[in-house]
């Protein structure tokens, strides 16, 4: 309670003799605390701090009602700002998105700085729509997803058939763009016997170069070219029309060992990818295949044979 | 607890008027050390914006050019980039080194002539001085009735005011652009707002800060006399009033001889009228004074007058009070500033110093930074080799377009290209073109054969290609999938 030594005999608190300032009456281990003035700016910058309160309470929304705030005179809102900020981008962004929009696919590297534009707004769509299944980079997920950064590609790595494949998605059921093969159960169905099976998986090991010959890639030999060669080639090139992978390179959506192998053709996969054509716009589709295409393993556009030659290579 | 009845005792008002200072005018050798380090100060201000610099045809021509909008800084020959940063860390560190050396020598001396609001404060005052007269007229006009006179005056000076307030924000907004251009820019209107509200913004502040709450900065607003405090010693020189020379006080005529019966203070109270900050510095040390020794300067000149000795106020250590007092003799000045304490300041301070120089000398300039790509750490290729990526920053920090080679090492059978070419014509190095005083980003793709250990060191070399054959590398990763798998 009250600290009656402290007190004057009028009421009013001691005077501390050294300042002639009286005390608040408070004390602890023989200190106490002066009642010294505020300097008079302090006291007005308080009050105008008080005056800047009233007026934002006004002007912004500030006070909380049962169903959201108080409006504000302004009319200000979060939610408005931000679609004002949107709109603001998205005339921004106009030119260069009409351009992207005005440009056929093939001809965008011709334009780096569209390009370049493309790419990024392309990696942007991508982390949001294609990251789920493909990666953070495009990576893929070893037995599930290809990768989209090698030199391996099922349906073409150029602009065009990357751009064709987003769209169209792969093996959607309702759709008659999709891309779409089908490769038979041949262990399930009881198409191959399992040693039948067992020597195409030597045959197809050897032409991979992880295995030497021997008799059972010999009658594997027989096995593929009967089974097998229609869709992947009769060296087991592969085939892009259907999208069957190359068999003789280093690479292997579900696996290049004798077990994968085997469980392939015993049951084989067959990926689905949907059909983004139906959910993103034109402009967006595009500049996902430029980013998909900008990973590293993007391909020439293939040129239509002529009576002269071959397409492209194959390589950018 | 208080009750609240402890309460009521309380002064008749929760706040407490300024009270005005008004400074009388004095003579002597630190007032004239103030307005010479006014002068210079100033001048450096004002000036140095427009000091040019031929930096050729890619760099503005500005000696100092703080420009944010391609962030850099530049210092006549020096020109610092972001990430060269700690030159600045350097030189904060240097200044408050420097702080320690100056207070341990001489007490607030930053505080008394060199802290702009110390400068901008002593320059309003004089405008107080040209327009309302000296001290005495100055407390007559502020008691005074309003008057045509007094309404005159103040509105004039608010005026003068207003000028220097908006001179100082002008001049500030120099430093970050072109100042001829910014100059004419300005006075046309087509500055950017930012330029107009910086200006406005430290007009304002200087106008109300300078000219109205002065020593009330200092003293209730200002960090730097707390910590000040903290870096003195007994050996630090202080303005201090020699008390036992000084008491009892007596009080002679104007002209008289002093009569020897009581001390030196003639109580003519010249050190409180002359001091800005508006204290009596025969109370002892406190927190309102600024070491400004302007109260040395009156006390010595009426200590000429009545005929005793000078330094009755003086510059004093509390070793040399404490000996004089004793009956002693105070040490040389050059004793109290040269000893190890400040030696091993300035030791520091200069070797600092002396290594940023050195390694603004060594510098390179052209930089390089390499990230390796996170995702995916590395790609299988189809005939079985493996290739990284990696984002390489290239700075080139010279004023000329150059043309560098990249190129690795450490890494066996390695071969590069990059986002512009195709694996196809990988090589064993790239040539990238660098825009002057620009950074360029490449995205190079690494191929080598697989089969190597899981993580393996190389280097990524740039080297310029012209004739000052100068470059960079950085050691970085190479990833592949674990032999075997
Ligand atoms: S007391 Fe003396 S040194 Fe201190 S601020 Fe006043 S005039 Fe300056
Ligand atoms: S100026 Fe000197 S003599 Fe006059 S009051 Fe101050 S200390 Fe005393």
């Amino acid at each position: 309670m009250a600290d009656l030594d402290n007190q004057t005999p009028t009421g009013g608190n001691r005077i501390d003799e050294a300042t002639g300032t009286s005390t608040v009456g408070h004390e602890w281990d023989g200190i106490e605390e002066l009642n010294t003035p505020l300097p008079r700016w302090w006291l007005w910058t308080f009050y105008l701090t008080i005056v800047w309160a009233l007026g934002y309470v006004i002007l912004y929304p500030a006070w909380p009602m049962i169903d959201g705030a108080t409006k504000g005179a302004l009319g200000w809102s979060s939610r408005g700002q931000l679609e004002q900020e949107l709109a603001a981008d998205a005339k921004r962004r106009a030119p260069t998105v009409d351009a992207i929009a005005a440009t056929d696919i093939v001809d965008l590297p011709a334009k780096p700085a569209l390009m370049q534009a493309a790419v990024q707004g392309g990696g942007a769509a991508f982390r949001v729509h294609c990251v789920q299944c493909h990666g953070a980079g495009g990576a893929g997920l070893k037995k599930l997803y290809p990768s989209l950064t090698d030199d391996d590609w099922l349906w073409g790595g150029d602009l065009g058939s990357i751009h064709y494949t987003i769209t169209n998605g792969i093996r959607n059921p309702d759709h008659p763009g999709t891309r779409t093969s089908q490769m038979p159960a041949f262990g399930r169905d009881g198409i191959l016997e399992p040693a039948q099976i067992a020597d195409a998986v030597s045959f197809v090991r050897v032409i991979s170069r992880q295995e030497k010959p021997s008799p059972s890639s010999a009658r594997g030999a027989t096995v593929f070219e009967t089974n097998c060669a229609v869709c992947h080639g009769a060296g087991g090139e592969g085939g892009r029309q259907v999208g069957a992978p190359k068999l003789t390179d280093a690479i292997w959506l579900y696996g290049g060992d004798r077990d994968s192998l085997t469980a392939t053709i015993n049951q084989p996969r067959n990926g689905v990818m949907p059909r983004w054509g139906e959910r993103l716009d034109p402009v967006t589709i595009k500049m996902l295949a430029t980013y998909v295409y900008s990973l590293g393993g993007g391909e020439k556009t293939p040129v239509a044979p002529t009576a002269k030659g071959q397409g492209a290579d194959g390589q950018p | 607890m208080a009750s609240p009845e402890d309460l009521t005792g309380a002064p008749a008002s929760l706040y407490a008027a300024r009270k005005g200072v008004y400074p009388k005018k004095v003579d002597g050798f630190f007032r004239r050390l103030k307005w010479a380090i006014m002068a210079v100060t100033l001048a450096i201000y004002y000036g140095t914006p427009w000091i040019r610099w031929d930096r050729g045809p890619y760099a503005p021509d500005q000696a100092v050019l703080v420009d944010l909008a391609h962030r850099r800084f530049y210092m006549f020959q020096i020109e610092i980039w972001p990430h060269e940063f700690y030159y600045v860390a350097g030189l904060l560190i240097m200044a408050g080194i420097g702080l320690f050396l100056v207070t341990s020598a001489v007490g607030r001396a930053w505080c008394g002539y060199a802290c702009p609001q110390t400068v901008w404060t002593d320059l309003f005052q004089h405008v107080d001085r040209l327009i309302d007269g000296d001290r005495n007229a100055q407390l007559r006009l502020a008691n005074g009735q309003w008057s045509i006179e007094k309404l005159a005056k103040r509105g004039l000076k608010y005026l003068v005011y207003l000028t220097v307030a908006f001179w100082t924000g002008g001049a500030w907004i120099m430093y970050f652009a072109d100042a001829p251009t910014l100059t004419h820019d300005f006075w046309t209107g087509q500055a950017a707002p930012i330029a107009y509200g910086t200006v406005a913004v430290l007009t304002a502040t200087t106008f109300v800060l300078g000219g109205f709450m002065r020593e009330q900065v200092c003293i209730y607003m200002c960090p730097w006399p707390r910590i000040q405090t903290a870096m003195m010693d007994e050996k630090s020189l202080l303005v201090t009033y020699k008390d036992w020379r000084g008491e009892p006080r007596g009080s002679v005529k104007k002209g008289q001889a002093h009569p020897g019966t009581f001390g030196d203070c003639v109580d003519c109270n010249q050190c409180v009228a002359v001091c800005p900050t508006g204290i009596d510095i025969r109370e002892g040390p406190q927190i309102g004074c600024i070491t400004c020794a302007l109260c040395i300067d009156a006390c010595d000149g009426v200590m000429s007058q009545i005929g005793r000795p000078r330094g009755l106020i003086d510059y004093c250590t509390l070793d040399d009070a404490a000996s004089e007092k004793a009956g002693g003799v105070a040490q040389p000045v050059r004793k109290t500033l040269m000893r190890p304490r400040t030696l091993l300041y300035l030791g520091v301070w200069s070797a600092i110093g002396a290594a940023m120089l050195f390694s603004l000398g060594q510098r390179t300039r052209l930089d390089l930074a390499v990230q390796h790509e996170r995702s995916p750490l590395y790609v299988q290729l189809s005939d079985g080799h493996i290739r990284n990526t990696y984002t390489l920053k290239l700075r080139n920090m010279e004023a000329r377009p150059r043309r560098v080679a990249v190129t690795v090492s450490g890494l066996p059978g390695a071969a590069l290209w990059s986002e512009t070419g195709s694996r196809g014509a990988a090589g064993d190095r790239i040539e990238v073109p660098l825009a002057p005083d620009s950074v360029t980003r490449v995205k190079l793709f690494v191929v080598a054969p697989g089969g190597g250990p899981a993580r393996q060191d190389f280097t990524i070399a740039a080297r310029a290609l012209d004739r000052d054959p100068g470059g960079d590398s950085e050691t970085i990763q190479f990833d592949q999938p674990e032999p075997g798998q």
